[in-house]
């Protein structure tokens, strides 16, 4: 069963559109890749799906459409903002450690839901940075703080930190951005071994990106969904051809 | 003129201006220094005026001081405070909060002694508090307010944007996250723009003129609503209505008044280069 179901989602900043008629299923337990060039909208689409185009000032942005998670609409009037983003985690393009301790990083959003118990928070400590495969490097430095750490490390660490909430859906904004081959590599890897657990909407930084990791493929153009589907069909045997023009590198 | 010797020229024009601006503050303090040092015992802080003030000490001045400054931070930083996190963290872009930030920065022209006068009028007289340190303090903080909303909201626009998307992208509240992220981070700006605020206060002589400052008392304050002496009222009365009054008392009131605003100026100063060399952005 799909995680999210997105229907005719249209998104305006101001006066520009920014998604138009977007509708696609984002799969349980699987990596979902949003791809397209620059512009597409793809950030976008993301922080629509935890609702983090809320803190732009609300006259200012638009939407139309549906979003539901688990088949409940999350733009509902009812819903829990807060609670949400528990549920639905992002990781940003350019990690920002808050101006905290490793460990203060990685506890942060569980000390916000209002948990105390410090065997609790120690034994999520550890688990969401084994997951996120930082642990053996921080395990005697978990007091310092969390930008005295290598750009990799930094990433690795944000994503521990969206971890440790034990979110359903991680959202991964164009993680490796700034990261060297070996910590793409890693986080990549992490990535193959969190989607037993969570459903994963991953934004890559290539094409190749996208291909390695793909089960599913959403790629998108000037704010269109121009094709979804299977990662192995829409990367060999793509059924549009602005889609195949990307895919094979002739545009973009 | 080669580039090399252009630049010598105006690096050495600027070095020279800027001791020159440090000229008159220097020979100021060193003035007062020499004239009032002699002044300045452990006695003259610690005892009443006598004789008409020839003669003793200037305890009940400091005191008086201490006490409007003290009442000056209650009464203003609170409202201070909560006025610049409500411009910096909740207000939109509307009418309103540029006619707000419009005020703010006319409050903060507006000549102190206009401050006294409407303190005068307000706390005094129709609020029926009478000459006392608490109209005197709430006058003192609303004078002060306006300094201290600019610089605190400037401290608070200082924190990184992208730390309050973070927060919020964990689930934090609105307000948690001015609690845990912006708060901690712009707190030492924020004190610093308070202590320069009170700064001013303790150093101001017209608001507190018609509101609280009395010219001799034989005794201490009993309670918020009785009057005070303060130092820089007890300076312009010794320097200029006492016949006869002895240059050293005066010069060495005015050295006490100074270390005491200036000694705030240093806290300030410490504050905030401590929280450079911490902070981690
Ligand atoms: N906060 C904003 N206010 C106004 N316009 C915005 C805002 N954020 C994005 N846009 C515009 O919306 C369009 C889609 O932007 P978006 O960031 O979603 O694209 P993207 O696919 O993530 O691009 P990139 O690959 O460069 O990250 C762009 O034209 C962009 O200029
Ligand atoms: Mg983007």
């Amino acid at each position: 069963m799909a995680k999210f179901t997105v229907r005719n989602l249209t998104f305006r900043y101001d006066d520009h559109l920014a998604l138009q008629d977007v509708s696609l299923d984002i799969p349980a337990n699987e990596i979902t890749v949003i791809f397209g060039p620059a512009h597409a909208g793809k950030s976008t689409l993301l922080r629509c799906l935890n609702r983090l185009n809320d803190l732009i000032e609300t006259e200012a942005i638009h939407l139309e459409g549906q979003i539901l998670l688990d088949g409940e609409d999350i733009y509902a009037p009812r819903v829990d903002v807060t609670e949400l983003r528990r549920r639905v985690g992002m990781v940003f393009a350019v990690p920002i450690p808050l101006p905290l301790s490793i460990y203060e990083n990685v506890v942060y959003g569980l000390r916000m839901r209002g948990e105390t118990s410090s065997s609790l928070l120690t034994e999520r400590v550890e688990r969401s940075l084994r997951q996120a495969a930082l642990w053996d490097e921080v395990r005697d430095r978990l007091d310092e703080p969390g930008v005295l750490l290598s750009g990799g490390q930094q990433q690795r660490l944000c994503l521990a930190r969206t971890l440790a909430l034990e979110p359903d859906v991680i959202l991964l904004d164009n993680p490796t951005s700034g990261l060297d081959p070996l910590s793409t590599a890693k986080v990549e890897a992490s990535l193959r071994e969190l989607k037993a657990d969570y459903t994963v909407v991953f934004v890559p930084h290539s094409v190749q990106q996208a291909a390695r990791v793909a089960d599913t493929a959403v790629f998108l153009l000037n704010g269109q969904l121009i094709e979804a589907g299977p990662g192995e069909r829409i990367f060999t045997r793509p059924r549009e051809q602005r889609t195949e023009d990307y895919v094979t590198g002739r545009f973009g | 003129m080669s580039r090399q010797t252009s630049q010598r020229i105006a690096f050495a024009l600027l070095t020279f201006l800027a001791i020159v601006v440090m000229v008159p503050i220097v020979l100021v303090v060193a003035y007062i220094i020499v004239q009032g040092i002699g002044a300045v015992n452990w006695e003259f802080l610690t005892s009443f005026p006598r004789n008409g003030m020839k003669e003793g000490g200037i305890l009940p001045a400091v005191i008086g001081t201490v006490l409007l400054t003290f009442g000056t931070a209650i009464a203003s930083i609170p409202l201070a405070v909560g006025a610049a996190i409500y411009l910096s963290e909740y207000a939109r872009d509307t009418w309103l909060t540029r006619s707000i930030r419009l005020a703010i920065i006319n409050l903060a022209g507006i000549p102190s002694v206009v401050y006294g006068l409407f303190g005068l009028g307000l706390f005094v007289l129709f609020l029926g508090l009478g000459t006392s340190i608490v109209a005197g303090s709430l006058t003192l903080g609303l004078m002060t307010m306006p300094v201290v909303i600019s610089t605190a909201e400037e401290a608070l626009l200082s924190v990184p944007q992208r730390f309050r998307v973070v927060s919020r992208s964990l689930g934090a509240s609105r307000w948690q996250t001015i609690r845990q992220v912006v708060l901690p981070n712009a707190l030492p700006g924020m004190l610093t723009g308070v202590i320069l605020g009170l700064e001013r206060a303790a150093g101001e002589t017209a608001p507190i003129l018609f509101t609280v400052a009395a010219f001799y008392l034989p005794q201490l304050p009993k309670s918020p609503l009785d009057q005070t002496m303060a130092l820089p009222y007890h300076l312009y009365v010794i320097a200029t209505q006492v016949p006869g009054m002895p240059l050293e008392i005066q010069y060495g009131t005015a050295l006490v008044l100074l270390v005491l605003v200036l000694s705030l100026n240093v806290v300030a100063t410490v504050i905030r280069s401590r929280f450079r060399r911490r902070r981690q952005w």
